[in-house]
């Protein structure tokens, strides 16, 4: 027994959540070994990706400093995508050049594999290429986890589970249940090459400026978003489908990102490109409401794991950090009364429970829900704004209170007049 | 042991095209006729002569061949230690040979032998060396030997030149260029050469010799490989590969999922962790065309391609393609070819 | 036993992909892996350990980023890493990779005492030119035991080894007295699933650094300078074209394709 391995804090996965827990242990003198199953941290992440800075704060204070950021976002659009055309709004601000800046896109490879050396440098120890298999428990409590090496089982006062949407770890433990296909998006993404000044010019911005564009609608089928940013050298353009809809569609979100890069609005922005990467993945979007049991005796869950993503604002990887530093913050507090009892580990929920990442999912937890249930809301309103911008804008003769005149009797037709006023007051509430 | 002596560093005292003639137990490879085909070609642009060399036990009779593909001399070192091929001993008696007569270009088929030896002789020589070239010509201009190369399995072709160093050493791949005997071949000088050698200064001993061991088969030695992939479905269906390959005088061959499903052994595996391939005729039964399996294989000559699904990848890199089920076509093929060898051969 | 290990970090070549318009490669964001037939000569030097006790020392020559391929060794089991990295080497062609190589090696023999077997890989996946150990193995005056498939004996008091390979006609088992240079097949060996207590020492373990600083070196046979070999141009062979796609019954398919097949049908 005397060469069991035993380490204070046993993190499971090397994603944002998982390094942002290590990185603040090791600070501390924690002794902490983080286990990931990828050949190297950020190997198989996949992430749009915008990364915000203000998470850093306490983890890696000279943020971005030397992390591999691609470009600082300055515009954001969002564009409801009809079959031919969009309508859009665009929020572009002279502020978002000030440093520090709120937010870079990033590819997770690099940015991973970045921040895992930052955890490395702090004192906690990377194991790669190693999957966990499952928690080792006694009476009740989690004192350790398998893995599938050979003389591989590790023990530790706690076991921070960081293994992302999926998570093995806390599904066995029978902290939360199977995914269910509402709840969980297939998300496809893909790097495509283009040179730096061809960029600069389409999205109309210098240097390292960027942009986001946020993109969904009828030319999706069900809750479908989409995306489109922008890097250094390339832009990344994806699709997110929740799985219900790829069923019920018969789409996956491969052809559906195909048939997006053909689409009028998006090709010319990409024309040229060379496809460099293409990635696929799962995005938690149960929200709140299917958040897991987040802590047991010497047990704690972060990041994706729990479910915490915000795909309104496609936040996660910063709710995935400030989750980890909690986890981190309670851990040492823990540690100062040696007591890891799920009592003493309950901070970690309060903690949560007073920051923005439980508030902004309380706020959004029915609209998962909402859209699903109303198609009407992303497939029928933005064909109709679509239409109605088109006759609008179309010089054919027509006065234009004629043209209002029809487009609100399509509206009309199509949607009624009281289902008009419900959904807004829906929206209205699962937002609010 | 074998004194090599010292290099002259004049490379304006190097001249002549040399030429390895590789052999086992007497009997030449191909792949030397080949490079001495071209050396006349080269011979022509720098107007200088042509030298075979080569070292075994017994191989004098080779020079009738040598002469007939061009060369001007035959250089021989016969001897019962060279019985074997062993790295040491060939390497430094060839350096010795290639110092005392100082050739400008000294040129070595690309098999096993060849790459063993021409690493071990170039480093003796302290000078460039060309693995695997697909092209030679001569500059121009300066002289020099251009020699071109893929790398990156065939993704990237890079020419290169040894400016100043002699000689401009190069390995080629056997069957890139043809062997075509010369017209009037006339009758060159056999000039022997000797060493001081015994088999107790050989470090190294021979103790057991396999040939053609099934567990280890050089996919390269081949002109035509038959492969198969997941499609083949069975482990029995390879059987027809086999057959056809025979009849085509190749071997056959398979892609990883083929070697994963037990179909195949992972000899016989071509791709980028299996081996690289350059076949003339590649046929591929069954396989999708995974890029890893493209850069084994995509600079064959001619690629023959059945594959079910029209889309499948493997067709954006074959020079035919054949959309139908493999298993009904290729029994069908080798009753055609049969049909037809019998009428050839009548 | 002190095995040493010449490994290289290659680019992917299966992720490499061809701008056909400019005739370069696209290398940005290939992963760089351990080139694969060194896998199994570590594989091969950390089972002998394993079986009579010794250790395994690993050195490339490389950019800082090489480091990643020296760990993936510590963590099969390798007991130290050197990475040999300095400006001088930049550009250097087979003959002076293996000159920088025999020097570092010269070093770690310094450091860490003789090593009885030295292994390379049979070749490089993105060069390709299979030279490297040949050329080492020639600097250090060893016997050369290319396409090693079978390490059979191994006797390090009587200094011997017993090994097969692979020729042209199928194989042979040499002897060889030690110490000896092999070039390794991928068939020489399974890779293993490493413990994790070594993949722990690995991840504890540093990787140690040389240079023109802490080995000598002669620099007239440094870099590219020094390399009788130059890169004239690099270019793209010709995309290979979506052929003829034949049409008809099954048996007009056999009919068509036994035409084309004619002259190889021996
Ligand atoms: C297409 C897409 C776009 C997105 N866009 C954005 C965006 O723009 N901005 C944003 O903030 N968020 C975005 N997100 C969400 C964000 O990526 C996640 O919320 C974030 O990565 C969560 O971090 P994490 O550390 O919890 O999980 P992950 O990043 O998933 O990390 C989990 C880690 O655990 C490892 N692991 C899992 N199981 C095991 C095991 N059994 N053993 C060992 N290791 C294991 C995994 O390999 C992985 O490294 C996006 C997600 C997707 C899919
Ligand atoms: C790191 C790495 C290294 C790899 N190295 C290699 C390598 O060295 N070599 C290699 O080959 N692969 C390699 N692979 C695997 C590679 O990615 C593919 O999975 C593999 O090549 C697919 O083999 P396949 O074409 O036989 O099978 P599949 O991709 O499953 O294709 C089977 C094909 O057969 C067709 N088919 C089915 N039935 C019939 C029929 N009756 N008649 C005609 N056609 C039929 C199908 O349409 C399909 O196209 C590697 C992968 C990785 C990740
Ligand atoms: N830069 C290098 N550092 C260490 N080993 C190398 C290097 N280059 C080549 N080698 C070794 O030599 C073998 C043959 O390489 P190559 O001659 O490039 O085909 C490789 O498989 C490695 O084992």
């Amino acid at each position: 027994m005397s060469n069991k391995l035993r380490y204070d804090v046993i993190v499971v996965g090397a994603g944002p959540a998982g390094l942002a827990a290590a990185t603040v242990l090791a600070k501390s003198g924690v002794k902490v070994i983080v286990i990931e199953r990828g050949r190297f941290p950020g190997a198989k992440n996949v992430m749009g990706g915008v990364f915000y800075t203000d998470c850093m704060k306490g983890i890696v204070d000279e943020f971005p400093g030397k992390a591999p950021v691609e470009r600082h976002v300055i515009e954001e659009r969002m564009w409801l995508l009809d079959d031919n055309s969009h309508v859009g709004i665009t929020h572009k601000n002279e502020m978002f050049n000030k440093e520090p800046h709120n937010c870079y896109t990033v590819f997770r490879a690099k940015l991973d594999k970045w921040f895992a050396g930052e955890a490395e440098k702090a004192g906690a120890l990377i194991i790669n290429n190693t999957v966990v298999l499952e928690p080792i428990v006694e009476n009740n409590k989690v004192i350790g986890v398998k893995t599938d090496r050979p003389q591989g089982d590790i023990y530790a006062n706690v076991v921070i589970a960081a293994d992302g949407v999926n998570s093995l770890l806390s599904k066995s433990l029978g902290l939360r249940k199977e995914l269910k296909s509402k709840d969980v998006a297939i998300a496809a993404k893909e790097v495509i090459g283009l040179n730096e000044d061809i960029i600069n010019e389409r999205f109309n911005v210098k240097g390292s400026e960027g942009v986001t564009i946020e993109i969904t609608g009828s030319f999706f089928p069900g809750e479908t978003m989409g995306f489109i940013y922008t890097n250094k050298k390339s832009v990344s353009l994806g699709v997110g489908m929740i799985l219900e809809d790829v069923i019920n569609s018969k789409m996956n979100a491969n052809d559906l990102l195909e048939s997006m890069k053909q689409h009028p609005s998006i090709a010319p922005l990409i024309a040229g490109g060379q496809t460099k990467e293409f990635l696929v993945h799962l995005i938690p979007e149960g929200g709140y409401k299917e958040m897991p049991k987040l802590v047991m005796d010497g047990f704690m869950v972060v990041g994706d794991a729990a479910m915490m993503v915000n795909s309104i604002h496609r936040e996660g990887s910063n709710l995935a950090i400030t989750s980890g530093r909690y986890a981190a913050e309670t851990y040492l507090e823990a540690a100062k009364i040696n007591d890891f009892s799920e009592n003493v580990l309950k901070k970690y929920i309060h903690k949560l429970n007073n920051s923005f990442v439980i508030k902004d999912l309380k706020k959004y937890k029915n609209l998962p829900d909402l859209l699903q249930k109303d198609k009407r809301l992303l497939q029928k309103y933005p064909r109709l704004l679509n239409q109605a911008a088109f006759e609008l804008l179309t010089v054919n003769g027509i006065p234009k209170k004629e043209k209002e005149k029809m487009i609100w009797k399509t509206a009309k037709k199509e949607i009624g007049i009281s289902n008009m006023i419900k959904d807004l007051i829906k929206i209205w509430r699962s937002v609010k | 042991m074998i004194d090599i002596g010292k290099k002259d560093p004049d490379k304006t005292h190097y001249k002549d095209i040399w030429v390895f003639v590789e052999q086992t137990n007497g009997e030449p490879q191909q792949v030397s006729f080949e490079l001495l085909t071209k050396a006349r070609e080269l011979a022509e642009k720098l107007n200088c002569k042509i030298a075979a060399v080569s070292i075994g036990k017994s191989v004098e009779h080779i020079a009738e061949e040598a002469f007939k593909y061009g060369a001007d001399k035959f250089y021989i070192l016969e001897d019962e230690v060279f019985s074997d091929y062993r790295t040491e001993p060939f390497r430094d008696a060839l350096s010795r040979i290639l110092i005392k007569y100082k050739p400008e270009i000294f040129l070595i088929g690309a098999t096993t032998q060849g790459r063993d030896l021409s690493g071990t002789v170039a480093t003796e020589l302290k000078t460039g060396l060309t693995a695997d070239t697909t092209q030679q010509e001569i500059d121009s201009e300066t002289g020099n030997l251009m020699m071109t190369r893929p790398t990156f399995g065939g993704s990237l072709m890079a020419t290169i030149i040894c400016p100043d160093d002699r000689p401009q050493m190069s390995t080629v791949r056997p069957g890139v260029f043809k062997a075509i005997p010369k017209e009037t071949p006339q009758k060159g000088e056999v000039i022997r050469e000797t060493v001081d050698l015994k088999e107790e200064d050989i470090v190294k001993k021979i103790l057991k010799k396999v040939v053609s061991n099934e567990g280890n088969i050089n996919l390269s030695f081949y002109d035509v490989i038959v492969a198969g992939g997941k499609g083949m479905g069975s482990k029995e269906n390879f059987k027809m590969l086999e057959n056809l390959a025979d009849l085509l005088g190749g071997t056959w061959a398979g892609s990883r999922k083929a070697v994963e499903l037990g179909y195949v052994p992972q000899s016989r595996q071509v791709g980028q962790t299996g081996q690289t391939v350059h076949p003339k005729l590649y046929i591929a039964c069954g396989i999708s065309g995974a890029i890893q399996h493209l850069v084994g294989m995509q600079s064959s000559d001619i690629i023959i391609s059945v594959n079910k699904d029209e889309n499948a990848p493997i067709f954006d890199v074959s020079t035919y393609c054949i959309v139908e089920d493999a298993l009904k076509f290729i029994p069908k093929l080798i009753d055609e070819l049969k049909q037809n060898k019998k009428i050839k051969t009548q | 036993m002190h095995a040493l290990i010449f490994i290289k970090q290659v680019p992917d070549a299966s992720q490499v992909r061809v701008n056909y318009e400019t005739g370069t490669l696209i290398r940005e964001g290939v992963p760089a892996i351990l080139n694969p037939f060194e896998a199994h000569a570590v594989e091969e030097a950390v089972r002998l350990r394993e079986k009579i006790g010794g250790k395994v020392s690993v050195l490339t020559m490389g950019p800082p980023q090489a480091t990643d391929a020296l760990k993936e060794c510590l963590s099969m089991g390798a007991d130290n890493a050197y990475l040999l990295s300095d400006r001088v080497f930049a550009g250097s062609d087979t003959l002076a990779t293996s000159y920088a190589l025999y020097e570092g090696a010269r070093k770690i023999i310094e450091l860490e005492g003789d090593v009885d077997l030295f292994f390379a890989g049979k070749q490089a996946i993105d060069g390709d030119t299979a030279q490297t150990g040949p050329g080492i193995a020639t600097r250090f005056g060893i016997p050369l035991i290319t396409y090693l498939i079978k390490l059979d004996e191994v006797n390090i008091d009587k200094k011997y080894a017993i090994a097969t390979r692979l020729t042209e006609f199928g194989q042979e088992t040499v002897k060889t007295p030690l110490p000896a240079f092999f070039t390794v097949e991928e068939t020489l060996n399974e890779l293993s699933y490493a413990p994790l207590p070594w993949l722990i020492k690995a991840a504890q373990t540093e990787i140690k650094r040389l240079s023109s600083e802490n080995v000598e070196l002669d620099r007239n046979q440094c870099g590219l300078k020094h390399s009788p070999t130059k890169v004239k141009k690099a270019f793209t062979p010709e995309k290979r074209q979506r052929g003829e796609t034949l049409k008809g019954t099954c048996n007009d398919l056999a009919k068509q394709a036994s035409e084309i097949l004619l002259p190889f049908v021996k």
